[in-house]
C-alpha cells in the first residue's frame, strides 16, 4: 500500500516547506542577535570607559592671589634650603584663601574654605619659591589646583549635570563666586601624565605605573624572546622524535592554558622566598610574565619557522652551509616578521596582565617613578586595580582613564602586530 | 664596580676574546688549512669566556647574601646560632638595621661587631665580584685561546655547543610546570599536615582569618573548601551559558551565511574582546554592571524574597561570559571551517536547508571540536581571577542564589597572600592547597580538550 507516490510526497515536502522556511529564519536570527550581543558588549564597555574616563584628562584650577609674607612663611631667606623645607607655605596658601573670601570668620567655614585647594597647591608653591628666591615678600596670581570633591563638583557643573557628593552648600556658594569671577577654570590634567600615584585623586598621575609597565616589560622581553626563538627552533629543526620532544610539547600546550594566578604562586614560592628576591620589583615581575608569555612566543615562533619552505633549507644545505648556518643565515631571517608578530602579541598579553603581578608584591603604594628593573614599582594594570578599590570617588574618572591608556597602548601594539605580518610576511 | 660598569667591561671582554681567538687560529695556521673558518675560533673562544663568566655571576649574585649571614651569624653567642628559621631572620634584622646605622645605640658587642663584619663583607663583595667575574671569564678565554689549533674542529664544536643550548631553552618549558608542581605541592603538604584533607574537600565553612581570639592558636580558623568551589562553579557557569550558545552562533553566522565583507569586518571587532585586559572587566563588572544589576533586581522587588547583593555572582558570571566569547567562537569557527565542503554539498544536494545542514551535518560533524572548546573556555573560566576579585565579593557563602555574593578559589588565593604573609601560618599555606586544586583541575581540563581536539583532527586530514 504504500506505494512511491511523487505527487504525495512532493506535496508533504510542500506543506513543510513553510515551517522548514520558518526554521531557517530564526536559526539566522539567532546568529545575528548572537553577533549583536557581542558587538553591543563591546560599545557599552568603550563608551562606559570613556564617558567616565574623559574628565580626568581636565583638571580644576582656582586663580588666586598669593602674597609670599615672609612673616607668614616663618622664614628670612628663600634661598636656604633648610628654611625652605619648614616654611609655612599652606599658611600662604590659607591666607590667599582669606583675602579672596574675607567674609567667612568661623573655624569650621575656614575650614571648608581651606579644602577647596588641594595641598598639592602647598608643594607646587614651594617649587616656585625653590625656583625664584626672590619671589619672597612679593605678590603673584596662580592657578592653583583644586581638591578633588572641588574638581568633580565643578565638572558636574559644566556639563550641566546634578552632583550629589562631598560638598558643602557654603562650597557651593564660593565655587558660584569664583566662576561668576572667572577665577576657576578646568585646564588639561598634565599632572596625571608626569607624577607617580598619591593619595590625593587630584595629585595622583600614571607615570610611575607606566614606567614600571615599561621597565616590566622590557624584562620580559629580553628573556622570553631569545629563549622563545632558541626553543622553537630546537623542536622544529633538532628535535628528535621521542618521549622527551613529546613531553616538552604537551608541556608547553598546557602552560598556555594555565591560568595565570598560579604562575603568581610560582613566582612566590621560588623566586621571592626560595631566592629571596626582593619583593615588588620590576626584574621578578618581567620574570614571572616571561615564564607565562613563552608558551605564546614558543607556539607563534614555531608557525613561522614551519612556514618557511623546506626548499630553502635545501638549497642552504646542499650550498655547503652547516645547519647552524642555515638556520641563522636563512631560516631565522625569513621566518623573523612572524616571530615579531607573535611576540608583540605576547607582550600586549603581558602587558595587561594583574594577578601573577599582585602576588609578587607589585601592589605596594609606591608615590616615586622607578629608576631601575630593582627599584619597587607597580604597573599599569595593577594601579587600575588599587584605584579602583579606592573610597574616594575622584578615583573612578582616573581609573577609567588610566584604562583608556591602557588600551591605547594595548590597541596600538595589536595594531603593529598586523601592520607587520601585512607588511612583512612572505608567502610561498 | 656598579652593574653598568661591569656589563660593559664583559662585553669588551667578549669583543676581546673573539679578536685573539681568531687572530690565533690566523697566526698557527702555517701552511696547514684551517680547518674551520676563523671566525669560528674566534666564536669558541667567546663561548669559553661567557659560560664560567656568567656562571660565576649567576652563582655570586644567588649565593652571597647567605655566605654574609653565614659569617655574620659567626659572630653570635652558640646559643643564638641555634635557633628556628623565624628568630633567625629577626636577629639578621637586626644586624642590617645596624650596619645600616638605624638604632644603634642599644645593641650588645657581639651584635656590633657581626654588622660591621656584614658591612665590611657588603663592600668588598661588588668588587670581589667583578674581580671574580671578569678573572674566570680571562682564564676561560686563555685556556681555549691555548688549544687553538688548525685541526681543531671548531665549527662541529660550536655546532655542538648551539644545539645544546637551544635544547635547554626548551626544557624551560619543563622545568616551569615541575616548578609550578614542586612550589604549589610542598606548601599544600605542610597545609595538608595542620587541617586534615577531609576538612579541606569537604568542609562547609571557610574563615581563613579566624574569630576574634588571636590568643589561640588557629582558633576559629575554618578551612572548608565547598563554598568556595560551589561559588567558582556557579561563576563559571553563569558564564558559559552566556558565552557558548552567543560564541558558537556568531562563529556559525559568520562562517556559513555572512557575506565576506561582513565577516572581516565583524571577525576583527569581536576579537578585541579578548584583547582587553581582565583588570578592565573587572572594573567593568564592579562599577557598572553590578550597581546595575542590584537596581534590577531591588525594582522587581526581589529583595523581598532573597538576599540582593552589590557584589554579585552574576554581575561577574555575566561579564566573564562576555570576556570568553570571542574565546568560545574564534575556536568554534576553526572547528567549522575545518569540516569538508563536500559534506555541507551533500546535505544541501539532498534538499536540506542551509540551517538544517548545519544542524544535522556541520555541527556533529565539528562536535569534538566544539567540546574541546568548550572545555578549554571552562578551564579558562575556573581560572580567572581579577573579574571575580573586583566584581564577586570576599564573602564564603554557599548559596544557589545568583545575586549574592559569593566568592572564589582564584578570589581567596589572592586575598591570602596579597600583603604580608607568614609561611607557617595556615592561611597562608592555604593559597597554596587552593592553587593545587585550581592547577590539578585547569590540567584535567586542558587534558581532555586537547585529547578530544586532537583525536577529532585525525579523522578529516
Amino acid at each position: 500500500m504504500n506505494k512511491f507516490d511523487p505527487q504525495r510526497t512532493s506535496a508533504l515536502v510542500e506543506a513543510s516547506l513553510k515551517r522548514r522556511y520558518r526554521a531557517e529564519a530564526r536559526f539566522k536570527l539567532y546568529g545575528v542577535t548572537s553577533i549583536g550581543i557581542a558587538l553591543l558588549a563591546l560599545v557599552v564597555l568603550f563608551t562606559d570607559i570613556i564617558s567616565t574616563g574623559i574628565g580626568a584628562f581636565r583638571q580644576t584650577y582656582i586663580q588666586l592671589d598669593v602674597h609670599y609674607d615672609a612673616e607668614v612663611l616663618g622664614i628670612s631667606d628663600a634661598r636656604n634650603e633648610k628654611q625652605l623645607m619648614i616654611a609655612n607655605v599652606d599658611g600662604v596658601v590659607k591666607a590667599a584663601m582669606r583675602a579672596r573670601f574675607p567674609e567667612v570668620s568661623s573655624r569650621g567655614d575656614r575650614r571648608a574654605l581651606y579644602s577647596l585647594v588641594s595641598v598639592g597647591a602647598t608643594f607646587d608653591l614651594q617649587d616656585e619659591l625653590k625656583q625664584q628666591p626672590d619671589l619672597l615678600g612679593q605678590h603673584k596670581t596662580y592657578w592653583l589646583l583644586a581638591d578633588d570633591d572641588i574638581d568633580s563638583y565643578f565638572k558636574s557643573v559644566q556639563a550641566g549635570e546634578s552632583y550629589a557628593g562631598r560638598v558643602s552648600e557654603k562650597q557651593i556658594e564660593w565655587v558660584d563666586a569664583l566662576r561668576d569671577s572667572g577665577d576657576i577654570k578646568t585646564r588639561f590634567n598634565r599632572r596625571f601624565f608626569t607624577s607617580g600615584d598619591s593619595a590625593e585623586p587630584e595629585m595622583a598621575g600614571i607615570l610611575g605605573a607606566l614606567v614600571g609597565s615599561l621597565l616590566t616589560l622590557a624584562v620580559t622581553l629580553i628573556l622570553s624572546f631569545p629563549i622563545g626563538v632558541a626553543a622553537a627552533v630546537y623542536l622544529e629543526e633538532y628535535a628528535p622524535r621521542n618521549r622527551l620532544t613529546d613531553f616538552i610539547e604537551v608541556n608547553i600546550n598546557n602552560l598556555a592554558a594555565v591560568p595565570s594566578v598560579i604562575f603568581g604562586l610560582l613566582g612566590l614560592a621560588i623566586f621571592l622566598n626560595m631566592f629571596g628576591m626582593p619583593r615588588s620589583i620590576p626584574l621578578v615581575g618581567g620574570l614571572v610574565l616571561t615564564l607565562m608569555t613563552l608558551p605564546t612566543i614558543i607556539i607563534s615562533s614555531r608557525a613561522a619557522i614551519k612556514a618557511v619552505p623546506p626548499s630553502i633549507r635545501e638549497a642552504a644545505l646542499g650550498m655547503g652551509a652547516s645547519k647552524m648556518q642555515m638556520i641563522i643565515h636563512h631560516v631565522l631571517p625569513l621566518a623573523m616578521p612572524g616571530m615579531l608578530t607573535g611576540a608583540i602579541i605576547g607582550m600586549a598579553q603581558a602587558l595587561g596582565e594583574t594577578a601573577p603581578l599582585l602576588m609578587i608584591g607589585m601592589v605596594a603604594f609606591i608615590v616615586d617613578v622607578p629608576g631601575g628593573v630593582t627599584d619597587p614599582s607597580t604597573v599599569l594594570p595593577v594601579q587600575i586595580f588599587l584605584w579602583a578599590d579606592s573610597p574616594e570617588r575622584a578615583f573612578t574618572e582616573r581609573t577609567s582613564a588610566a584604562i583608556m591608556v591602557l588600551l591605547g597602548f594595548l590597541i596600538s601594539m595589536n595594531a603593529l602586530a598586523v601592520w607587520l605580518r601585512r607588511r612583512l610576511e612572505r608567502r610561498w | 664596580m656598579s652593574a653598568s660598569v661591569l656589563i660593559v667591561c664583559m662585553g669588551l671582554m667578549l669583543l676581546a676574546a673573539f679578536t685573539l681567538g681568531r687572530g690565533r687560529s690566523l697566526s698557527v695556521r702555517g701552511e696547514q688549512r684551517l680547518n674551520s673558518l676563523p671566525y669560528f675560533y674566534g666564536m669558541l673562544t667567546v663561548m669559553w669566556s661567557a659560560l664560567p663568566g656568567v656562571a660565576m655571576l649567576g652563582l655570586w649574585l644567588i649565593f652571597d647574601d647567605n655566605v654574609i649571614e653565614y659569617v655574620a651569624m659567626q659572630y653570635l653567642p652558640a646559643d643564638m646560632r641555634s635557633v628556628d628559621d623565624g628568630e633567625r631572620s629577626l636577629i639578621l634584622n637586626q644586624i642590617y638595621n645596624l650596619a645600616y646605622d638605624q638604632g644603634a645605640t642599644l645593641a650588645p658587642d657581639y651584635m656590633v661587631s657581626a654588622a660591621q663584619a656584614v658591612n665590611r663583607m657588603e663592600s668588598h663583595s661588588r668588587w670581589l665580584m667583578s674581580v671574580v667575574v671578569l678573572s674566570s671569564m680571562a682564564i676561560g678565554a686563555g685556556l681555549m685561546w691555548l688549544r687553538i689549533s688548525p685541526a681543531l674542529k671548531a665549527r662541529e664544536r660550536l655546532e655542538k655547543w648551539f644545539r645544546t643550548g637551544l635544547q635547554l631553552c626548551s626544557m624551560i618549558a619543563i622545568l616551569t610546570t615541575i616548578g609550578i608542581l614542586l612550589s604549589v605541592l610542598f606548601e599544600s603538604l605542610r597545609f595538608f599536615r595542620q587541617v586534615p584533607v577531609t576538612e579541606f574537600l569537604f568542609g562547609l565553612d571557610w574563615s581563613p582569618q579566624g574569630a576574634f581570639h588571636a590568643d589561640q592558636a588557629s582558633s576559629g580558623m575554618r578551612f572548608g573548601a565547598i563554598p568556595l568551589f560551589a561559588g567558582t562553579l556557579m561563576i563559571a557557569a553563569i558564564a558559559l551559558v552566556i558565552a557558548v550558545p552567543t560564541g558558537l552562533m556568531s562563529a556559525i553566522y559568520l562562517s556559513e551565511y555572512a557575506p565576506s565583507k561582513l565577516r572581516a569586518t565583524v571577525k576583527p571587532l569581536i576579537e578585541i574582546l579578548a584583547g582587553v585586559p581582565t583588570v578592565v572587566y573587572g572594573f567593568f563588572a564592579a562599577l557598572t554592571v553590578a550597581p546595575f544589576i542590584r537596581d534590577l533586581a531591588t525594582s522587581m522587588g526581589l529583595d523581598q524574597w532573597v538576599a540582593v547583593s552589590s557584589e554579585s555572582a552574576l554581575a561577574a558570571g555575566l561579564v566573564m561570559g562576555i570576556m570568553i566569547i570571542p574565546f568560545v567562537s574564534s575556536l568554534a569557527d576553526d572547528v567549522i571551517n575545518a569540516v569538508p565542503q563536500s559534506l555541507r554539498d551533500g546535505s544541501l544536494g539532498l534538499g536540506a536547508t542551509q540551517s538544517e545542514t548545519i544542524k544535522q551535518v556541520v555541527i556533529p560533524a565539528a562536535l569534538p571540536g566544539i567540546v574541546g572548546g568548550v572545555l578549554l573556555a571552562a578551564s579558562r573560566a575556573i581560572g580567572e581571577t581579577m573579574i571575580v576579585v573586583m566584581a564577586a565579593g570576599l564573602a564564603a557563602n554557599l548559596t544557589a542564589n545568583p545575586l549574592d555574593s559569593v566568592t572564589t578559589v582564584t578570589v581567596q588565593i589572592v586575598t591570602l597572600l596579597v600583603g604580608d604573609q607568614e609561611f607557617d601560618s595556615p592561611k597562608t599555606l592555604a593559597a597554596f592547597a587552593l592553587g593545587l586544586m585550581l592547577f590539578l583541575v585547569t590540567l584535567a581540563l586542558n587534558y581532555l580538550a586537547l585529547h578530544v581536539v586532537r583525536k577529532y583532527r585525525e579523522q578529516y586530514e
